[in-house]
């Protein structure tokens, strides 16, 4: 591991405001790195899709049409951009939990369990208090998915600055406790439906639900106001993480933590921090889904949020404003591949992979460069650092 | 690695050594983590006391043998309420002391003697009144161990050469699925052969992209575990629900060894299983003897040491690692192999469950070693098949807590509470020759 910083890199650590987003996007690595990779890594991911249709029996003009079903599913109609939306916004909050961390040199691979506990907390915010109005019981709902998240995201986190324990392991590691933890919890009295001898939760209060944005044109549109807490969430990072000094130190700590010790800044400190703030960001992400979508919690109910959100994460280049890109184009994969499965009959799982292979192409750029005989390659990120002790 | 917070202002390793050198001369941190533990077992001790003894009543029966084994061993019959005082007796004791005086170098090995009893207190109070058998518990915990300990053998084998393999998940469901398929049209055999060929591929594609590109190697495993997933699940709902033929294999019949598959216990446990069981506790030893015996084994563990040294001396770097890895990679695949062909004989989507993550655990437990990932592996084992089993008597227990014992140990190992893991040095780095 090299311990100097890139010349880029300290530029942008000594100096971020000098250099806006377009003069940034003006040098050619740049462009790069933000534009031209991801977009041929999501085309070559495609590409790889329509193969696998193509290989498990259809022909051509089916798989071509599977694909047709795709588009339509997630820009082909208002409807479908609602689609789009509601399957991006929790995506948002997932990135933004993975993308902060990566800035300060951390992988959160935690943000399924943190998602699950942030909505274990909301959903009993939601259901247990009663005869609030709403604009007082949603924000409550909303910050008890904060502390859930916040907690779990607490725990990795001081370990880390602690004793030095990975985050990756730990974060792992408590994703199945979450898991389990969620399955005890939706069995006992407290959480469980009466009557109920299965696992499910009893039902929020009315006066806990995001409200729906566009149900005055089609009530099947289920867009809600957590988008716009998503965008909100978005920007206040993008403010956080370069606007503010404790953003800088962040940063500095992801770009080099012996460097960052030695000029002052806890890095302890900013671990905790760190994953504090990220495993909020992802506890949100689980309330949204609760408050906005599902009104109640099953087991998983949280349905692979955080691996979601490492993809969202990657493409966007840890950029806040990346993730939202990002996470509305997967949004669309969603959204679509629901469409695809109804109309071509092609199985949602596609989606998974050619969202595996975006984050491969993604993380791997040489491989890009290598395949479309592109010029100065870009070095891959390396992003964590074995699993030191 | 340098870069840790942690490495300024107290280095655990070097601690552990400097204080063991002053032999009497106990530094503060590990008066308090002594302290820490004895309150811990105290904490155990408490519950047994106050919580399971009161509760508990009649006398828990345990079955140590099969209706039709050979030679018949007695249920044995515990008095539940007056055995967990005896228990929480003896765990007093043990926490009392460590509290005061501590054990020292042998705390570690009391805190897991407190443990061992805490669990036997738990099935006693789990059972009083009822019947248990202990025997069948005890045959499963060893077949649910081979995924888990072959699951860290594979994990070792990557880690041992410098390359982080968090991809286990996936080597381990690809073999489950091309396994189930060859097996299927081509006998449970090739399908064993064809798991094994899954994983080495996935290996490959894992040593190809971390060698050759220096992709970051976490990425590289969450990707692997992500593709197979989504592509075993398309693959099972775009063809296999249609040719149910296809999803149907033998399954390895348990092949009992003769006159040692007689001993009462033991036989059972250790000779009366499948070839899949029988191949583990052969790949675990041939891998430790390989690891620490022969010139390849040192090869590659300085290659995960230290790849400039290694390479100084001639040592291909990149050739060593690849050979790790995809060694690794089909150990992985062969141990996918178990869920479908020496389980249940079909394939479900994500039907590994998380195996890849606790293998992934069992090696750090184990301290990336393969004879002490068998011996985490047989804990997480036991703790997966305990919860299964109680959960099938009427307890009031709740089996989510035993599920989540491996990972809580874990954290609690890579927290260095429970003495430290040490990885390989240079684990996770790509190396770039110069």
């Amino acid at each position: 591991m090299s311990s100097q910083l890139d010349p880029q890199t300290r530029e942008e650590l000594v100096n971020p405001k000098d250099r806006s987003f377009t003069q940034r996007l003006a040098t050619a690595a740049d462009w790069r790195s933000a534009i031209l990779i991801p977009f041929l890594a999501v085309f070559s991911a495609l590409i790889i899709g329509l193969v696998i249709i193509i290989l498990t029996g259809s022909s051509f003009a089916e798989a071509m049409n599977a694909y047709l079903a795709l588009l339509q599913g997630s820009v082909g109609s208002l409807r479908a951009i609602s689609e789009t939306l509601t399957a991006a916004t929790p995506l948002i909050l997932a990135g933004l939990s993975v993308a902060l961390a990566f800035r300060a040199g951390l992988f959160n691979i935690g943000g399924e369990g943190q998602a699950l506990i942030g909505g274990m907390f909301a959903v009993w915010v939601g259901f247990s208090i009663t005869g609030l109005p709403f604009f007082i019981h949603l924000p409550l709902a909303i910050v008890a998915g904060i502390v859930g998240g916040a907690i779990w995201g607490f725990i990795p986190g001081i370990l880390k600055a602690k004793t030095g324990a990975h985050e990756v392991i730990t974060t792992i590691m408590l994703n199945y406790i979450a898991l389990r933890l969620v399955d005890f919890l939706l069995k006992t009295t407290m959480f469980q439906r009466e009557g109920r001898n299965d696992p499910v939760s009893k039902n929020i209060e009315a006066s806990a639900e995001y409200p729906t944005l566009l149900t005055g044109i089609d009530s099947a549109m289920r867009v809600h106001a957590g988008l716009f807490v998503a965008l909100g969430a978005a920007f206040l990072i993008y403010w956080l993480l370069f606007r503010t000094t404790i953003g800088f130190e962040f940063r500095a700590v992801g770009a080099n933590p012996s460097a960052a010790r030695y000029a002052g800044i806890s890095v302890t400190k900013v671990y905790i921090l760190v994953m504090l703030i990220a495993g909020a960001l992802a506890g949100t992400a689980g309330a949204g889904q609760v408050l906005g979508l599902l009104g109640r919690t099953t087991p998983g109910f949280t349905a692979d949020l955080g691996f979601d959100g490492i993809a969202v994460a990657l493409l966007g280049r840890s950029n806040p404003w990346g993730v939202v890109a990002a996470a509305i184009l997967f949004g669309g994969l969603r959204a679509g591949g629901q469409q695809m499965q109804v109309s071509a009959n092609v199985g949602i799982d596609l989606i998974s992979v050619i969202q595996a292979l975006i984050i491969l192409f993604v993380a791997a750029p040489a491989l890009i460069s290598a395949i479309y005989r592109l010029k100065t390659p870009v070095a891959s990120a390396q992003i964590s650092k074995g699993w030191g002790a | 690695m340098s870069d840790n917070s942690a490495a300024y202002e107290k280095s655990p390793i070097e601690s552990y050594e400097s204080t063991e050198k002053k032999s009497n001369v106990l530094s503060k941190s590990k008066v308090r983590r002594a302290k820490i533990l004895g309150i811990i077992m105290l904490l155990l001790s408490a519950v047994v006391m106050f919580v399971l003894a009161p509760a508990s009543q009649g006398i828990a029966t345990f079955g140590l043998s099969f209706p039709d084994d050979k030679f018949q061993l007695d249920a044995l019959a515990i008095p539940s309420t007056a055995a967990l005082y005896v228990l929480a007796m003896v765990l007093a004791f043990l926490g009392g002391t460590q509290f005061l005086k501590g054990f020292q170098r042998k705390s570690t090995l009391i805190l897991g003697i407190s443990f061992v009893v805490f669990v036997i207190s738990i099935m006693i109070w789990a059972t009083a009144g009822q019947e248990f058998s202990l025997i069948s518990m005890l045959v499963s915990t060893i077949a649910r161990t081979t995924p888990i300990a072959l699951g860290a053998l594979s994990g070792i084998l990557c880690e041992r050469s410098g390359v982080v393999n968090i991809g286990i998940e996936g080597m381990l469901l690809g073999g489950a699925f091309t396994g189930v398929v060859m097996g299927s049209l081509l006998g449970g055999w090739v399908g064993l052969i064809a798991a094994t060929i899954t994983g080495g591929v996935l290996a490959l594609l894992l040593a190809f992209l971390a060698i050759n590109y220096r992709v970051d190697q976490i990425i590289i495993g969450v990707v692997i575990n992500l593709l197979v997933l989504g592509l075993t699940s398309f693959l099972t709902s775009q063809i296999l629900v249609g040719r149910p033929e296809w999803n149907d294999a033998p399954i390895f019949p348990a092949i009992k060894i003769p006159i040692l598959g007689d001993i009462p216990i033991i036989g059972p446990m250790f000779f009366d299983q499948t070839v899949i069981v029988y191949a583990m506790f052969g790949l675990v030893a041939l891998t430790t003897f390989l690891l620490f015996r022969t010139r390849w084994g040192l090869r590659t563990r300085s290659v995960g040491e230290n790849p400039k040294a290694a390479d100084s001396l001639g040592i291909s770097v990149s050739k060593t690692r690849y050979l790790a890895v995809i060694y690794g990679g089909m150990v992985g695949g062969f141990a996918g192999a178990w869920f479908t062909l020496g389980t249940v004989g079909r394939f479900d989507e994500g039907m590994t469950g998380g195996a890849g993550f606790i293998g992934l655990a069992a090696m750090i437990f184990g301290g990336w070693n393969p004879i002490g990932a068998l011996g985490a592996a047989l804990i997480f084992g036991f703790s997966d098949s305990l919860s299964q089993k109680l959960a099938l008597i009427n307890t009031s227990i709740p089996t989510e807590f035993l599920a989540m014992t491996p990972y809580l140990v874990t954290i609690v190992v890579v927290a260095g509470l429970v003495g430290r893991a040490r990885p390989p040095a240079a684990d996770g780095q790509p190396f770039e020759k110069q």
